[in-house]
């Protein structure tokens, strides 16, 4: 690990402020996936901001009858929140699918969602990776793709998005409150939240520099029948091959995303409105673009059939 | 454990030789203490803890985990290290009443937290039960994932008790279950290399009162 400056923020703004000042800065809260990939000198900050103290961990009621959740409420409290299991079920199954107890009990709500990719490539730093370091390639293309993204990826990137509740935030239509440098807060959708690769698989998100996430908001529920279903190599503690958030309406309509096929949780408008018509509509609009690699194409049929087993289960 | 009386032991061999190595490395750049005080020192910060009970104050390299704090500074080395990615859970201790991985979490930010090791659990004359019930069930073979297991296991325990779903709670809105399954799921985050999981199970469904 590189040496590094460290502070305790003292407010969100002032937290804000310094981030945006030093180059190189990061906050840190939970530290699960930063600290990981410091050890690996894939993230090498000069200075971390420790946000632990600010706060931000309470999970309230919105005038407009929904909820707004702390950005450092951690990944087990918000899973074990009474009104998130009873009107956001889809996000309580989605967090207790991801990682280990341990780890659910140190990850926060805007970590979790600004966690990076667990692509291989990236991971590893004697291969090309254009995410990691812009320009030397993807040697995910080519390489062993099992694991990685066959939509919304580009020629400079495959890798998927690792989380599985930011694809219950996406079906839940969540929006995430942020604090600017000069102290101006905005909300960015979730949908507008993580970018498409492109040609710049470094950006990752739609933050600026030294913005910090301060809430995380849900609309009123929606009611309906709420499922996560994750497929993975192993029944516990393992990343989604493929995962699929719904929540279903008594007729059948309802709302769609994926997570583990695409460098974000992925949700098409025009494929949740063929949800009445079955698996094979979702599916295949869901996956117009798709552009699979040999090694991941089975995640296509993988994911029809996984749609079509949470439409049945949705039926009762 | 004990060491036989005069007996040397594996910790004592590993300390001389790290030291050995000191030696050696500071002949051509002068003596540690001069290159901690070189103007390129990495930064350093104070953190007070209570561990297992016992005030503690350190200045540390900021990058010191909690993990190496435990065992290096304060040499707690029940604790271990294992792949120091927090995917093994080796390094498992509890910290303000929730069981983490140490080594995913950075020593400087733990100012003011109460921290409990395997130590802090039970002492050889008096275990705590879940270590009795590992002992009775031969929940360990080699025992390097023991310590982590064992203070997963007692915060699993109080986390079913709390009332917080798992991925295998099937009504989660009702309070999961004290059963095998749920313990199972929980105990996801620790691996072990020779395979006592089954026996892992037994003594903690010992601990809690059910059936195997």
């Amino acid at each position: 690990m590189r040496p590094f400056t460290y502070e305790r923020a003292t407010s969100a703004q002032d937290a804000a402020a310094k981030a945006a000042a030093m180059p190189g800065a990061r906050f840190i809260a939970g530290g699960t996936n930063l600290l990981d990939l410091m050890k690996l000198e894939i993230e090498t900050p000069g200075h971390l901001i420790d946000v632990n103290g600010l706060g931000m961990d309470q999970i309230v009621e919105t005038p407009e009858g929904g909820l707004r959740i702390g950005a450092l409420v951690r990944n087990t409290d918000l899973a074990a929140d009474k009104r998130v299991r009873k009107d956001y079920g889809v996000l309580t199954r989605a967090l207790v699918a991801g990682a280990s107890g341990q780890l659910r009990n140190k990850a926060t709500t805007a970590g979790n969602l600004l966690q990076r990719t667990r692509c291989p490539y990236f991971y590893d730093v004697n291969m090309p990776c254009n995410k990691r370091k812009p320009g030397s390639g993807c040697g995910a293309i080519g390489g062993f793709s099992r694991q990685l993204g066959v939509i919304g990826t580009s020629e400079a990137c495959i890798a998927t998005h690792p989380s599985d509740m930011a694809v219950a935030m996406r079906v839940l239509d969540a929006s995430v409150e942020t604090m600017r440098p000069d102290g101006t807060t905005r909300a960015i959708p979730i949908a507008e939240f993580h970018k498409l690769p492109g040609q710049t698989p470094q950006t990752e998100t739609a933050l600026e520099q030294g913005e910090l996430i301060i809430s995380v908001a849900l609309p009123k529920p929606t009611g309906g029948t709420h499922i996560y279903r994750k497929v993975r190599d192993r029944a516990s503690y393992a990343f989604a091959l493929v995962s699929v958030a719904a929540v279903i309406g008594r007729d059948g309509k309802g709302a769609v995303a994926l997570g583990g096929v695409a460098p974000k949780p992925w949700r098409v408008q025009e494929a949740d409105a063929l949800l009445p018509k079955g698996a094979q509509a979702v599916s295949d609009r869901l996956f117009a673009e798709a552009t699979p690699r040999e090694d991941n194409a089975f995640k296509i049929m993988l994911a029809k059939r996984t749609i079509a087993s949470v439409i049945a289960e949705a039926k009762g | 454990m004990t060491q036989g009386c005069g007996a040397i032991s594996r910790r004592d061999v590993l300390k001389t030789s790290a030291a050995g190595a000191a030696i050696a490395g500071s002949l051509g750049t002068g003596s540690v203490a001069m290159a901690q005080a070189e103007p390129n020192a990495p930064p350093t910060a104070a953190v007070r803890m209570k561990v297992n009970g016992k005030q503690t104050s350190l200045t540390l390299d900021t990058r010191t985990t909690l993990l190496d704090a435990l065992r290096e500074h304060l040499k707690l080395t029940g604790t271990k290290k294992g792949c120091d990615h927090g995917q093994c859970g080796a390094c498992t201790v509890i910290v303000n009443g929730r069981r983490i991985n140490s080594c995913l979490t950075l020593a400087v930010m733990h100012e003011g937290d109460e921290v409990t090791t395997i130590e802090g659990l039970g002492t050889v004359g008096d275990l705590h039960p879940m270590q009795a019930a590992f002992v009775e069930h031969d929940g360990f073979q080699c025992g390097y994932c023991t310590p982590g297991q064992i203070c997963s296991a007692v915060a699993v325990l109080e986390e079913i008790r709390a009332g917080i779903p798992s991925h295998v709670t099937e009504d989660i809105g009702a309070a999961p279950g004290m059963t095998t399954l749920e313990m199972r799921e929980r105990m996801s985050g620790n691996i072990c290399r020779c395979g006592a999981y089954s026996n892992i199970a037994e003594a903690m469904a010992q601990v809690a009162g059910v059936k195997a």
